[in-house]
């Protein structure tokens, strides 16, 4: 195995002192940027960038990856305790997450939320490891129409899931591609829907949208409960971060089939985001206990955690070796390796080995250190869940708002958070799911560009999507998984004339 | 001499530095915020952190230097953030050329009249990329293939350099090109490695890998003459061994876009000045060379008329193209 030996030697660059140390202090402030929300792991490597222009390129990026996978995992920890996802691709999280922590198991949802991911890590970088030339040419056969039939696969499982009536899903929709169409459009270059207000011609940041519908909604719909029952007295035991690690191992289905989709979603390049819904998605449809997931589910952690890990690691390959991003971060990264005088592509595998290598063992220890830092640090931030409702209700706002701010030092975004706020709280109030909104908002400009660039390379005809066996494969799952949710209610419908008295009552079992 | 007196009389020292090179020249008194107009890790930003770390290396000024991203809306964000702040000398945008070509052709709220130029440095080129395999050696042979069937141009933006080039090509070659629009070179380079696009106008940098990787390489240069010597991308080759587009047969002899630095309007001359000799010290610096080197660029400085006549003639020769395409914006 020439990559196995490769890799040995990448580990006798990776595991040395100083860079052991490097690793521990970028994961560490990586956590800090992750819990820090409007922070972020793309600003957080922006800010630390030019401190590793003096430093050899492989220790440079060593520390960037590090903070990396540190900002993901502190991602989830607001997500899961105050139900603000500092991240697009933990936005998946605070759907089971916060229900459990507020149930008051914190600690659970933290250590599951972090073995799991760890493992979706450990699975990304050992695709790789092994993969990496073959995965380099998967990444090549995706043009705008695979573009478009990947994100159109992340919808439609996300989409026709249940949950809320199929009309209230399809205007949370509709009004998100609205929201993703404001500011320059990329096809035609024109300016769309910003209504006479300039600021907006930079359209509406992910982070702005999200913090007023989670954070700020979630607040609302909570004072207006009694709330002084909501602080959660929960009892702080370290032996629980490792029984929930260890229960893991139970859930080895979700585990794999969320790893899996995460790595796909990497490399094609969907990106971690889609994959954590898309996992979820499916996960919600094939779980046993599909029906109590957004209660608190353990499942509901696992399945959007993994992907997104395992994606987040995975999308670090098309970097290296297309000079394509697969997320913010990475185009930052990739900043920082033309500025190191590396150039990202398919010669970098052969002309830098001992960069390539000694990044792809620092992914193996890194995220090791990481898990490691980050469990010690759950009783910690499980500790916070004991503050009193009063105290974290004025503090959840100031995150809200310097968090906002700080996006792009503008203030127009922080009223759009705060208007975000009471769009979230109508939402909750009216049963509208805010998962589509955000998965339109996010991926909804993309899909859009997608679609218009193959619409473009075809002359108008809709023929380009089953132009070739991958894109058709796309398009057929997609669309196999949006009527799959119709075609059940027909089956259901079609046997209920006629049942045994058995029958129905086991119908109705499943139904209730 | 008791504590007060020394107080008083530091103080009274700090205040006659402060004052005293004020009275020579403007001097900036507090943090100055640089601000990219395209996100983090494009070619924009990658110069705005340049520069900030040569600065900071060299103390060019006693004023610490933070770069912040408003790459939004093509970077319409950032310039009409430098609108909105007029007087302020303590914020430089860079940019491109779109700070006189995106209001030709978009409903902006800027204009580049809104804000005070202070140089062009380093000047991307652009050249004319196919796939490694595809079947023409030169761009004679790719215009007549070009003919023949409807070829697909890649780039990144609508209505920006890429897309003003592609139709410059379109009528100096008599072709028609289908120009499919991405949010960035370095997607556009991928989907001609994948075979998806037929042809792309990418900068030298953000395809110098793919050429190294053997997926694309360069047909000729839209540049008067070759391109310096440099270090080899290839085994056999560099940037030097492109011919130009003209040897070529394909008329157009100069395109290239500036990476440009700003302040906000109404600031005063000497605010300006101050800026101008700042860029200039940075671009005297070993590290300068070596980022111009690394990414490809070619070095120049324009500033004052000079910068003045630059933007005139490119805005003039911008606003024929979208007249005849039908861009304009009234």
């Amino acid at each position: 195995m020439d990559n196995l030996s490769e890799l040995l030697h990448g580990f006798t660059i990776a595991v040395t002192v100083p860079h052991l140390l490097l690793m521990a202090i970028g994961v560490l402030l990586g956590i800090l940027v992750g819990v820090l929300p409007g922070l972020g792991a793309p600003n957080g490597v922006s800010l630390l960038l030019p401190l590793t222009f003096g430093m050899q390129p492989v220790s440079a990026i060593i520390l960037l990856s590090s903070m990396y996978w540190g900002a993901l995992f502190g991602g989830s920890v607001t997500s899961i305790l105050f139900n603000i996802p500092g991240e697009p691709s933990s936005v998946a999280t605070t759907f089971d997450g916060y229900p459990m922590a507020r149930d008051g198991r914190p600690t659970t949802a933290l250590a599951t939320a972090f073995g799991s991911a760890a493992f979706g890590a450990l699975i990304g970088v050992i695709l790789i490891t092994f993969l990496a030339s073959w995965v380099a040419q998967v990444a090549l056969a995706f043009g705008p129409p695979e573009y478009f039939a990947v994100y159109f696969l992340a919808f439609a499982s996300f989409v026709g899931m249940g949950g809320a009536a199929p009309i209230k899903t399809v205007v949370a929709l509709a009004i998100g591609f609205a929201i993703a169409a404001i500011g320059i459009d990329t096809v035609s270059g024109s300016v769309r829907l910003t209504m006479g207000v300039d600021e907006l011609v930079k359209g509406v940041n992910f982070v702005v949208a999200v913090m007023g519908l989670f954070g700020i909604g979630e607040l609302l719909v909570a004072v207006e409960e009694e709330f002084h029952a909501r602080a959660v007295s929960s009892k702080i035991d370290w032996r629980e971060v490792f029984r929930a690690v260890g229960r893991l191992p139970r859930h080895s289905v979700a585990l794999l089939r969320s790893a899996a989709i995460g790595c796909w979603m990497g490399i094609t390049p969907g990106g971690p985001t889609a994959a954590s819904f898309m996992s979820y998605g499916i996960a919600r449809r094939f779980s046993r206990r599909g029906r109590y997931f957004g209660t608190g589910e353990v499942e509901g952690i696992i399945s959007p955690e993994t992907a997104d890990h395992a994606a987040g690691t995975s999308a670090l390959l098309p970097m290296l070796s297309l000079g394509i991003p697969g997320s913010a971060t990475a185009a930052v990264m990739m900043g920082g390796l033309m500025i190191w005088g590396l150039n990202p592509g398919p010669m970098l595998f052969v002309d830098q080995k001992d960069f390539v290598w000694g990044l792809i063992a620092s992914m193996y220890v890194g995220n090791i250190v990481a898990v490691v830092l980050v469990l010690l640090t759950v009783p910690v931030f499980a500790a916070l869940m004991r503050i009193p409702f009063v105290v974290i209700a004025p503090l959840i706002v100031i995150i809200c708002v310097v968090g906002a701010y700080s996006v792009s030092n503008s203030y127009l975004d922080v009223v759009m958070m705060l208007g975000f706020g009471v769009v979230g709280y109508l939402f909750k109030k009216l049963f509208y799911p805010l998962a589509p909104l955000v998965l339109a908002i996010v991926i909804g400009d993309k899909a859009e560009d997608a679609f218009r660039q193959s619409m473009l390379l075809s002359k108008g005809s809709l023929g380009i999507f089953f132009a070739n066996k991958l894109v058709t494969c796309l398009i057929v799952g997609g669309i196999a998984l949006l009527l799959l949710p119709l075609v059940l209610q027909l089956t259901r419908l079609g046997r209920k004339p006629a049942p045994s008295a058995n029958e129905t009552t086991a119908q109705e079992k499943v139904i209730i | 001499m008791g504590r007060t007196s020394i107080f008083l009389f530091s103080a009274a020292a700090a205040v006659l530095a402060g004052t005293m090179p004020a009275l020579a020249a403007w001097q900036p008194q507090k943090p100055i915020e640089f601000v990219a107009t395209a996100g983090p890790g494009g070619g924009t930003d990658n110069l705005a952190r340049a520069v900030q770390n040569i600065i900071t290396k060299h103390k060019l000024t006693e004023q610490p230097i933070v770069v912040v991203n408003k790459g939004g809306g093509s970077g319409a964000e950032g310039y009409v953030y430098g609108k909105a702040s007029a007087g302020d000398p303590y914020k430089v945008i860079f940019g491109t050329s779109n700070a006189w070509q995106q209001p030709l052709v978009s409903k902006v709220a800027f204009n580049y009249t809104d804000l005070t130029p202070i140089a062009a440095m380093a000047q991307d080129e652009f050249l004319l990329w196919v796939k490694q395999d595809a079947p023409y050696k030169n761009a004679g042979d790719y215009l007549k293939a070009a003919a023949a069937g409807e070829f697909k141009m890649g780039g990144a933006q609508s209505k920006d350099t890429d897309e003003v080039l592609t139709r410059m090509i379109e009528k100096a070659g008599k072709v028609k090109l289908t120009y499919i629009p991405f949010k960035s070179g370095a997607e556009t380079a991928v989907q001609l490695a994948g075979g998806h696009l037929d042809s792309h106008v990418n900068n030298p940098s953000e395809s110098i890998g793919q050429w190294r990787g053997g997926t694309q390489r360069p047909l000729c240069v839209f540049s008067p003459k070759r391109l310096p010597q440099g270090p080899k991308v290839t085994a056999t080759e560099g940037w030097s061994d492109v011919p130009t587009c003209v040897e070529q047969g394909l008329d157009i002899k100069q395109y290239e876009q500036p990476r440009t630095v700003w302040l906000p309007g109404k600031v005063t001359p000497e605010q300006a000045a101050f800026y101008v000799d700042l860029m200039k010290k940075v671009q005297a610096t070993p590290e300068w060379k070596d980022y111009i080197e690394k990414t490809s660029q070619v070095d120049t400085f324009l500033t004052g008329a000079e910068f003045d006549k630059f933007i005139k003639e490119d805005l003039e020769h911008v606003r024929q193209v979208a007249g005849e395409q039908g861009w304009l914006v009234k």
